[in-house]
């Protein structure tokens, strides 16, 4: 049986813990990493009667910082919803988010293939409490209970396992420029939620199910979750079978996706306007045209920049701001200044030739440059001049060679090199010696 | 011991009495201890008394002979006030008298009594109140009914039926309540005591155990109008913990007796009146024709038809209801959801239904549209006129029992008052003389947004009324 095609689509939410300062709704700190469960808690991220939010200011800002970064409309007048559902770790038997009206709709990336992925929306929420098994009983920390989080949704517009890991990426490197959370994957700051069905042809309307695989912590699990995902449907769209609507969870040891709860019937959440929290005018609150102003460069400028102002390629420009957003542009401009190839001094950034996190920028340009003096060869004239000098103190080997000892030039050779020391252009310094013992 | 006159003691006669040390914080709090020791049993207006009450009150009498500035500082140093139930107190049990939460020690104080703490007041105790102040009659508690002080057979109203009844029945010189809709201004009718329902975010509702957020009023239960609006004064104001408070400060509105600076325009809206029973309407009627002689000019008014708010009221109360119970689900809290009681069972369905896809947009948004328009009502209203004077219930106190015979009775019985609770209008609920009965009747006073002090000028003025014929 020929195998059939099948064109995947693919959607990510993902999610982003804030670094501010105090929790979304409450003053309790937001940073709970490694903290002793339970420690920093109040009545309000407790969930205890009476207890009511008060809208944190600056995980708004970043919030729209982000929105406004990704090209979404404002939605000015926003405001709070209630999602209603029971979990132990949602002690309010309610998660505050936003649903009628999120900060930011619509929006886009730019992935590198050309293609424009579209957003649906950025919306701010709370975080839920830490909850996991141990012993057979379920333990709760509430430190995270709270946390500021950004959804950022995606529209069905991702095509592939590398287009999705691209676009997460993306938004990764846009949170890290703003500033607006470290988005620490190992540390759960980040978490990505994909998406994924597929359809016969690109012109078939929107699949009527989908796959949610959850809590993905790395690029790399995403991108093989998906791999995998889109293997075990189209297997079962093959065999004529039907796919259920479900959530799976990532085993990235076996590299595979596993069932966890299905949810053939539509969630229902019982969403309404959170009536403890008045609707927020944004436009009131901020001024929107100085956020707007206040944006540091963007990611996608900065690489056109790197790559146009220091002549790199784009895979240079990519890894460079990735990984050394910062130093490795500091770096580059001295090498400019001290007339080093810039693209050489990418190179030896991107290659880790010398402890980048170790040195200044201007101690690393330092380490480019002798090595690059000492690798410098003696040539021509110079070489010429030490070569007869050469011969000069070695009578017997020059007549050696006369003689017709070929190994003499070889010790010759070797002499040279040690007045060089071992800068000596050998293939040169061979053809010299030849030309003059030869003429001699 | 000091002997009670015929009507009791206001908290403001007692503050004179302390100021001038005529009497002692010891000896006011003990008279107030006989007096529950006396008829808690038969009324069940307490669920905790407080067992410090005689060592807090020796500490107040301390400060008091220690400092003679004292009460600049602690207004109410000394005097002894009863809280409802769904306020969370550090030194009480808080059960918002549901089994959920029976034996539940919250970890904080609310804004309102670290407010009272503050101004030196010493709580009494805990006031009985209809489970999570679902019902009317605070026949819904948990921990038994509440009778009323005027006739043990009746129900004092609810939800802050206890606050309401310790004021009538000299149990407490005031009290604490709480207003959702009605949950104030109906028992004070029917205990025959003042109650202040202020401007929705007047009042924070830090720490007070939510009914329906949106609506949610914190405000005092007091013998007399001075001693509202001295409550009031104490209590108002933005709070840092509660974004639905209002973030200008509040305006203090007069502690004396003050007269209207102008003579009033005040409706007397026909529907309402047409709600309630001839005698009431009569009665009300009659005190509207004395404030005219006194010059107030007064107008006949056509407000949207109160019904509609039950409607609208029902659908908003119950779906917040729904979501703010959805936290005691048995993990943390004394009981599991067994144990909530049929009126809380009725809402948690009716709210989680309203709220259901598919139902969403014909319930609960259309009653949020209606809501918009009862507002816009009012508003309308006020452009014609200053006040709204009108029956605060269709009838005086019920027979213990009645609330069973109907789903809707709370909303039967608080027809009169959820429109202007939909509006988050402060107003103020008076005595306005007894049925045949001898059962009192009340009269209630609307006032636009944030205008506390015009409705308690002209709360005044119909106090001094109803004073002297008495």
């Amino acid at each position: 049986m020929m195998k059939q095609k099948f064109f995947p689509i693919i959607g990510l939410e993902i999610h982003i813990e804030l670094t501010t300062k105090r929790k979304m709704f409450c003053d309790c700190p937001a940073d709970h990493f490694n903290k002793e469960p339970n420690t920093q808690t109040c009545p309000v991220c407790l969930g205890l009667p009476g207890a009511l939010p008060v809208p944190n200011k600056e995980a708004i800002k970043r919030t729209l910082l982000l929105a406004i970064s990704l090209d979404c409309q404002i939605n000015s007048k926003t405001w709070f919803d209630r999602k209603n559902y029971f979990y132990p770790d949602l002690p309010k038997g309610y998660q505050i988010s936003q649903f009628f009206r999120p900060m930011g709709i619509g929006g886009q990336v730019n992935l590198e293939t050309g293609q424009k992925i579209n957003i649906k929306e950025v919306h701010l929420e709370e975080d839920t409490a830490k909850s996991l098994i141990k012993n057979d009983q379920r333990l709760l920390d509430f430190n995270k209970s709270g946390v500021p989080l950004i959804e950022v949704v995606s529209c069905p517009d991702l095509t592939s396992p590398q287009e999705a890991k691209d676009y997460a990426q993306k938004i990764h490197q846009l949170v890290r420029t703003l500033k607006i959370s470290s988005a620490d994957m190992e540390k759960g700051q980040m978490r990505l939620e994909a998406n994924i069905s597929l359809k016969k042809s690109p012109q078939d309307p929107l699949p009527n199910y989908k796959v949610e695989i959850k809590n993905i912590n790395s690029f790399r699990y995403l991108h093989d979750a998906i791999t995998y995902e889109i293997n075990r449907q189209s297997q079962l769209l093959s065999a004529g079978k039907k796919i259920t609507q479900e959530t799976r969870g990532y085993n990235p040891r076996q590299k595979t996706t596993f069932s966890q709860r299905s949810k053939e019937e539509a969630y229902e959440y019982r969403y309404f306007p959170e009536p403890d929290i008045p609707p927020l005018n944004l436009t009131r609150l901020f001024q929107l045209d100085k956020i707007r102003a206040s944006l540091p460069e963007l990611p996608e400028i900065t690489i056109k920049r790197l790559i146009s102002q220091y002549h790199l390629s784009r895979y240079q420009a990519d890894i460079l701001f990735r990984k050394y957003p910062k130093r490795g542009e500091a770096v580059l401009k001295i090498a400019q200044l001290e007339k080093i190839k810039t693209s050489d001094a990418a190179n030896a950034i991107i290659n880790q030739d010398y402890p980048l996190k170790n040195l200044t920028p201007r101690e690393f340009v330092n380490k480019i440059k002798s090595t690059q003096e000492s690798t410098l060869l003696i040539s021509g004239n110079d070489l010429e001049t030490i070569i007869n000098q050469v011969i000069a103190k070695n009578p017997k080997a020059v007549n050696d060679y006369r003689a017709g000892k070929e190994a003499a030039l070889g010790f010759l050779i070797g002499q040279t090199q040690q007045k060089t020391k071992g800068k000596t252009d050998v293939a040169n310094a061979k053809q010299i010696f030849i030309k003059i013992l030869n003429r001699g | 011991m000091i002997k009670f006159d015929e009507k009791g003691h206001s908290l403001l006669s007692w503050r004179q009495q302390l100021i001038k040390k005529q009497v002692s914080s010891l000896e006011v709090c003990s008279t107030y201890l006989k007096q529950i020791e006396q008829k808690n049993n038969p009324l069940n207006v307490y669920l905790v008394i407080n067992q410090q009450l005689l060592e807090e009150a020796k500490r107040a009498d301390q400060a008091i002979n220690n400092n003679p500035e004292a009460f600049k500082n602690q207004p109410l140093l000394g005097l002894p006030i009863a809280i409802k139930d769904n306020f969370c107190t550090l030194d009480f049990p808080t059960t918002a008298s549901s089994l959920v939460l029976n034996n539940y020690h919250p970890p904080y104080e609310s804004t309102v009594t670290q407010k009272l703490k503050k101004a030196g007041a010493i709580i009494l105790g805990k006031t009985n109140m209809d489970a999570w102040a679902h019902g009317s009659s605070t026949e819904t508690s948990d921990f038994g009914p509440t009778k009323n002080p005027h006739d043990t057979n009746r129900t004092p109203g609810g939800s802050s039926g206890g606050s309401a009844a310790a004021v009538a029945a000299d149990m407490a010189p005031a009290a604490i309540g709480s207003e959702t809709a009605g949950s104030i201004r109906q028992p004070a009718a029917w205990c025959g005591v003042i109650g202040l329902k202020p401007t929705y975010g007047r009042v924070s509702r830090w720490g007070v155990i939510a009914m329906a957020s949106s609506l949610d009023c914190p405000g005092p239960i007091t013998k007399t109008v001075a001693d509202a609006a001295f409550i009031y004064n104490l209590l108002a104001g933005p709070d840092d913990h509660d974004a639905t408070t209002i973030k200008s400060p509040a305006p203090k509105i007069p502690i004396k007796k003050t007269l209207p600076e102008k003579k009033l325009t005040i409706g007397l809206p026909k529907e309402y009146f047409s709600l309630a029973k001839k005698e009431i309407s009569q009665k009300i009627i009659a005190l509207s024709k004395q404030l005219k002689k006194s010059g107030h000019q007064i107008r006949e008014i056509s407000l949207l038809d109160p019904k509609i708010s039950i409607a609208v009221y029902t659908i908003l109360q119950r779906a917040e209801v729904s979501s703010n119970l959805a936290r005691y689900d048995g993990i943390r809290y004394g009981q599991n959801r067994a144990f909530f009681g049929l009126e809380s069972l009725r809402r948690i369905m009716l709210g989680t239904f309203v709220l259901s896809a598919g139902y969403f947009d014909q319930y609960y948004l259309q009653a949020q549209k209606a809501r918009t328009k009862i507002i816009n009502n009012f508003a309308d209203t006020f452009k014609k006129v200053d006040l709204i004077l009108a029956p605060t219930t269709p009838t005086t106190a019920l027979k213990v029992g009645a609330w069973k015979k109907s789903a809707m009775f709370g909303e039967m019985q608080d027809v009169l008052v959820e429109p202007s609770a939909l509006a988050g209008l402060p107003a103020i609920n008076l005595l306005a003389g007894s049925d045949r009965n001898g059962l009192p009747i009340g009269l209630q006073i609307i006032g636009p947004q944030k205008q506390e002090s015009r409705v308690v000028k002209l709360a005044y003025q119909i106090e001094a009324i109803t004073n002297e014929k008495n």
